[in-house]
């Protein structure tokens, strides 16, 4: 049942959570990087909080530094200032409880689709008994059931983002952190994985942080979706999104799933403009300086 | 719309080496019909049907087999140095920057030295023996290896190596579950480059030296001026390159497979 209620919006930058209820906490996070043409901020000031169980989006028009936030997060980037903790935990490097799917294809081309989900137990050290049957439960949960023995080059694009995922699943990460997992796919492609991620949200309360520039995906799947400033990327704004749960792509054609599109466009409109702008002066400069 | 049983065929995998097969068929049939036309000279190119006529008895009379033998044992040992010395030093050069800059300029040029001149200074080191030969093979072979391991593993997506950092891999295993397969195939090309220069030298060494296998006999069957012999002895040698790039395309699929 889809809630056609006018739905209430939570417009504010304030993201803390009491102590407790807190998970992942990014704490005035902000990196600058050297460039040919100076100093670029990438990310300015960013805090956040996320519960236990929570799904949250980071929405943003190219160039907010949606990516690098991913980066940072997922302790690919050592080289920032403020803080990320991981249950009171700093992250420094890579963290055992977060678990990262990327936005460009990631599978490894020379194993098969087991071999793949197997990957995180296998460095783990579990006997291959073991993580194969283990794979084998994340394969099913992402609906790829038949295609185990398959390699990466026999799977459609949407289909190697699952196998993507259920790898990073199947290494049981506290937090999983996913950077426009499907923005190479098509819309329904997109909107039938949501549904799937969704399932698999509910299904193991998975504490999610997507990093995303689509808004359909970000209201659809979200408790949270918060909207991210055009550079220096800074918290905009924070939406809650009151959808009932369970839910499905379904919810798309609800009158509140609208709303929210629209309350969220609203303000990355002017975001999205500024970049636009912005890449235009730059190209404008470029060419004065020919 | 489906696919008629001829193209069916025709993508096959036998289908493709059977249009090869019939393909080389066909230019020898030509060559014969250009020679006894008297377009080619047949004191410089003999007639094919000569050649396969000549086979049998290089194989009786000139012991073409044993030699043969010969020739792909020292290309064997000569593949074994390369993979086993270049792939290292590839791999080396990848992790140690200092190295490559010092090194990557010196084994470009190195790839393009005529190392098969150098054939006197490997006598001296190593002695009128398979030694020299498969020596000379293996330096001429070394740079592409070389090359392009360095190449493979300077390639590697990063996501790739993303997906082993957010695991939490330790340099050992991002190397040997990440990088070097993600580099095999580059890797493998590298090696067949690599053959194909320890090839050439080797059997021209072979021919250089008067020693050993099918180089030697070329020399032997040439100064006789046993033309069809010569190119029959010849066949052998590319029997010997189609097993090895067979052998290493084989083992290719097996380390690489989902290519």
């Amino acid at each position: 049942m889809i809630g056609d209620s006018a739905p209430s919006t939570t417009a504010s930058i304030d993201t803390a959570l009491p102590g407790d209820a807190r998970l992942l906490d990014v704490e005035r996070v902000s990196k600058r990087f050297v460039t040919s043409e100076g100093v670029i901020t990438a990310v300015d000031d960013v805090s956040f909080s996320i519960a236990p169980g929570e799904f949250v989006s980071i929405i943003g028009p190219s160039g907010c530094g949606k990516s690098t936030l991913f980066n940072i997060v997922g302790g690919l980037v050592a080289d920032y200032d403020g803080r990320v903790t991981v249950a009171g935990d700093v992250v420094r490097g890579t963290h055992p409880a977060i678990g990262m799917v990327f936005q460009e294809e990631s599978t490894f081309p020379w194993r098969t689709v087991v071999e793949n989900v197997a990957f995180p137990l296998e460095i783990a050290g579990a006997s291959k008994e073991a993580r194969l049957e283990r794979a084998e439960h994340f394969v099913n949960m992402v609906g790829l059931r038949g295609f185990e023995r398959r390699f990466p080059a026999e799977l459609s694009g949407g289909m190697r983002q699952r196998v993507a995922l259920a790898r990073t699943l199947a290494s049981e990460p506290r937090i999983l952190l996913m950077d426009e997992p499907f923005a190479a796919l098509d819309e329904q492609t997109r909107l039938l994985l949501g549904d799937r991620v969704l399932q698999i949200q509910q299904t193991l309360k998975q504490t999610t942080l997507l990093i995303t520039h689509n808004l359909t995906e970000a209201v659809q799947l979200s408790d949270r979706v918060l909207v991210m400033t055009y550079r220096p990327g800074r918290l905009k704004r924070v939406v809650d999104i009151h959808l009932p749960h369970p839910r499905d792509s379904e919810v798309v054609s609800s009158d509140a799933f609208g709303h929210y599109v629209a309350e969220i466009w609203h303000d990355l409109r002017e975001e999205a403009s500024r970049g636009i702008r912005d890449d235009e002066s730059r190209v404008l400069e470029g060419r004065a300086k020919r | 719309m489906s696919k008629s049983p001829l193209k069916e065929w025709m993508a096959s995998r036998i289908g493709a080496r059977s249009i090869g097969a019939m393909t080389v068929l066909v230019l020898i049939g030509m060559v014969e019909l250009a020679i006894r036309a008297g377009i080619v000279n047949r004191f410089i190119v003999p007639l094919p049907s000569e050649i396969i006529v000549a086979i049998p008895r290089i194989i009786v009379e000139e012991n073409v087999l044993h030699r043969f033998w010969q020739t792909a044992q020292e290309v064997l040992w000569a593949s074994l140095l390369l993979a086993g010395v270049g792939i290292p030093i590839g791999a080396l050069l990848h992790r140690f920057s200092i190295m490559r800059l010092a090194c990557e300029t010196w084994v470009g040029a190195l790839a393009a030295a005529p190392i098969v001149l150098m054939y006197p200074l490997f006598l001296v080191i190593f002695g009128r023996s398979a030694t020299t030969i498969v020596m000379i093979g293996f330096a001429a072979g070394l740079a592409p290896v070389i090359l392009k391991t360095l190449e493979g593993l300077a390639g590697t997506r990063q996501v790739l190596l993303n997906v082993g950092r957010s695991f939490k891999l330790t340099a050992s295993q991002q190397f040997w579950k990440i990088l070097l397969p993600a580099a095999l195939p580059t890797v493998f090309v590298g090696l067949k480059l690599g053959l194909i220069f320890a090839m050439i030298n080797i059997v021209g060494v072979e021919f250089l030296i008067n020693f050993g296998g099918l180089g030697q006999l070329i020399n032997e069957l040439a100064e006789r001026y046993d033309l069809p012999g010569t190119y029959g002895a010849i066949c052998f040698v590319i029997l010997t390159s189609i097993v090895f790039f067979d052998t290493t395309e084989r083992l290719e699929r097996f380390l690489r497979p989902g290519a």
